[in-house]
């Protein structure tokens, strides 16, 4: 139930930072990182996760399958 | 993005006995070009011209607006605004954002506490420095609370400086209040097409009330948001220039239409620029093999929107965290380490007094350039030609050819000298003086030049610009560019007349391709 950054993507442009509705990302040590614990995939807010669709890097931000889905895919 | 400013304090000490001066001036038709053809280059070129004094008063210290300031006062932009809301096929996240600064470049990135210790220590610094610019390396206005935040910093601390901004324009609207209440009275908008179709191939997406927009659903919102934000700016009575970047077969021939929408919506000043693309960008323009234009492309379409509005040519893409005069970066004199050990004393009065000697300097130039063009008064000739001319500044042909890392383009007719643009060969000459490839590439960058001014020049290139076609002159050394530049042509000219030389039209010219990754 998470998004997650790949960090070795990330430009550390901090757009997703602010458009989190949960405030589950913040910065750490150069690039920027999602609380597992507090992302909801966006449910309940938006009908897109807000990271994936602010990010500019194309598949940084994306599902961590390590953790069960929120949302179940169309 | 880049530039703006409010100005109080500074210019108001002398701008008393200037604008008097430059009065007088601007009814020769400030930049020299012919009186017939309409309007003249002026809002990038030497004088008053026809802008309104109230627009001449903002711009007049303004090195992004007056071509003729740019010679003089320094600049500084702060990284303060790392997150954009729209994505551009020519840009790479990456690095700084395209529409403002050059492909490649990193700037570092600042909070706004640091930046405004920055402009400080800049400004104490360096006493030419008037104009402080948010330009990225994001959106500023992506990031309104970092950018506006530092211009509350800056405001209370020194006031004297000129503030402005840049931005891709989405989120414009919403922030054009707050811009007022800040006093920013110049702001850059980048408007690359006005038509959705044209647009969903420079933007594959925008960001905007948590919903990312594609293709022509995309474009038309940002092209809507653009041409509202910058009404609303003009109706405010703040400042607007345009960048455009000119995308072969893609925007070129549409540049003309945004020209027309801008001006109509009260731009002061539009700027096209080339479009910058290599591979090793990694943008989708790089990847694609999209070509930028080549020198003559870019200015016959400079020319050709040229009768409708005031055009910019000296826009150098500066880096988001440029520092000092355009054409010349000091940021590394002034990295985050070095400021916040560094003890700042901001001094207004200094600061005056050495902008007053800077004024009195411009006056001399120009008085100098009236006077060199009254001896071609007479001198009948269809012949225009460019030239390329080597400064570090102040007017001046003041730099060794080997050290260039610029060369100044200026088109020579009997109506006299006027700037037409600049041509990067900083990447070339790392090699050091001398280098064979390195000259090589020079030359292609000038090619199209008749002649080269420099301060200094040795044997070995000389003889081979020579063997290119392209004659070096050094004779002028120190001396003003633009009456130098007359001089000689009013030389040449005699020289054609009297059949000791033939005229020949020159070939065009590269445009610098390779990306600035390290700092220039
Ligand atoms: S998916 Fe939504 S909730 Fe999760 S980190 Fe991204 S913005 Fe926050
Ligand atoms: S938007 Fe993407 S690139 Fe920017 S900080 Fe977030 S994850 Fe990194
Ligand atoms: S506006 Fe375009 S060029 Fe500037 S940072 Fe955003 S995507 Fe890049």
């Amino acid at each position: 139930m998470a998004l997650k950054i790949i960090a070795s993507q990330c430009t550390s442009c901090s757009a997703c930072e602010p458009e989190c509705p949960n405030v589950a990302i913040t910065e750490k040590n150069g690039t920027f990182v999602i609380d597992p614990k507090k992302c909801t995939e966006c449910l309940g807010h938006f009908d897109a996760p807000q990271c994936a669709a602010v990010c500019p890097v194309d598949d940084t931000c994306v599902i961590d399958t390590s953790f069960p889905r929120y949302q179940v895919p169309a | 993005m880049q530039a703006l400013a409010q100005h109080e304090g500074i210019t108001a000490g002398n701008v008393a006995n200037v604008a008097e001066v430059m009065q007088t001036i601007a009814e020769h038709k400030g930049c020299g070009t012919s009186g017939g053809s309409g309007k003249a280059s002026c809002g990038s070129a030497a004088g008053q011209g026809d802008l309104p004094t109230e627009i001449w008063e903002k711009v007049k210290n303004h090195p992004c607006y007056s071509e003729e300031a740019h010679h003089h006062y320094a600049r500084m932009h702060v990284a303060v605004a790392p997150a954009c809301n729209i994505q551009c096929n020519y840009c790479n996240r990456k690095y700084d954002c395209a529409n403002e600064s050059r492909p490649g470049v990193v700037s570092e990135k600042l909070t706004p506490e640091q930046a405004s210790k920055k402009v400080l220590a800049v400004a104490s610094t360096i006493p030419q420095m008037t104009v402080l610019g948010i330009a990225g390396p994001g959106d500023p206005l992506a990031n309104p609370e970092k950018t506006f935040k530092t211009f509350e910093l800056i405001a209370k601390t020194a006031p004297d400086i000129k503030l402005c901004l840049s931005t891709n324009g989405l989120t414009l609207p919403d922030h054009v209040d707050t811009i007022a209440g800040f006093n920013v009275d110049h702001v850059t908008i980048t408007i690359n097409m006005v038509d959705p179709e044209i647009g969903a191939k420079i933007y594959p997406w925008v960001f905007w009330k948590h919903k990312r927009y594609t293709g022509v659903e995309g474009a038309k919102l940002l092209t809507d948001r653009q041409l509202l934000g910058l009404e609303m700016l003009t109706e405010r009575g703040i400042l607007c220039k345009v960048n455009s970047v000119m995308i072969p077969g893609i925007n070129d021939k549409h540049l003309v239409e945004v020209n027309k929408a801008v001006k109509s919506r009260g731009a002061f000043l539009h700027n096209i620029m080339p479009l910058i693309s290599a591979p090793e960008h990694g943008t989708v323009f790089g990847l694609t093999g999209q070509r930028g234009p080549t020198a003559q492309e870019l200015k016959a379409l400079q020319d050709s929107c040229e009768g409708e509005m005031n055009m910019m040519r000296h826009c150098r893409q500066c880096r988001a965290d440029a520092v000092g005069l355009l054409g010349e970066d000091r940021s590394a004199e002034f990295t985050t380490d070095k400021i916040m050990a560094m003890e700042v004393n901001y001094d207004l009065d200094t600061r005056k007094a050495y902008q007053a000697k800077v004024e009195e300097e411009r006056v001399a130039k120009v008085a100098a350039k009236q006077e060199e063009l009254s001896t071609l008064a007479g001198e009948m000739s269809d012949i225009k030609l460019l030239v390329a001319v080597a400064t570090k500044g102040s007017g001046l042909i003041n730099e060794h050819f080997g050290h260039a890392k610029e060369f100044q383009i200026y088109e020579l007719s009997t109506a006299g000298a006027k700037f037409v643009g600049h041509r990067r060969v900083d990447l070339y000459c790392q090699g050091g003086y001398g280098e064979e490839d390195s000259l090589e590439t020079i030359i292609r960058a000038i090619n199209d030049c008749h002649a080269v001014f420099v301060a200094k020049i040795g044997g070995c290139p000389k003889a081979d610009l020579l063997k290119a076609g392209i004659e070096p002159i050094d004779q002028f050394a120190h001396e003003f560019i633009e009456k130098s530049a007359i001089a000689w042509f009013k030389s040449y000219l005699d020289k054609v007349n009297s059949d000791e030389i033939e005229h020949v039209e020159r070939g065009d010219a590269e445009i610098r391709q390779g990306a600035l990754i390290t700092a220039a």
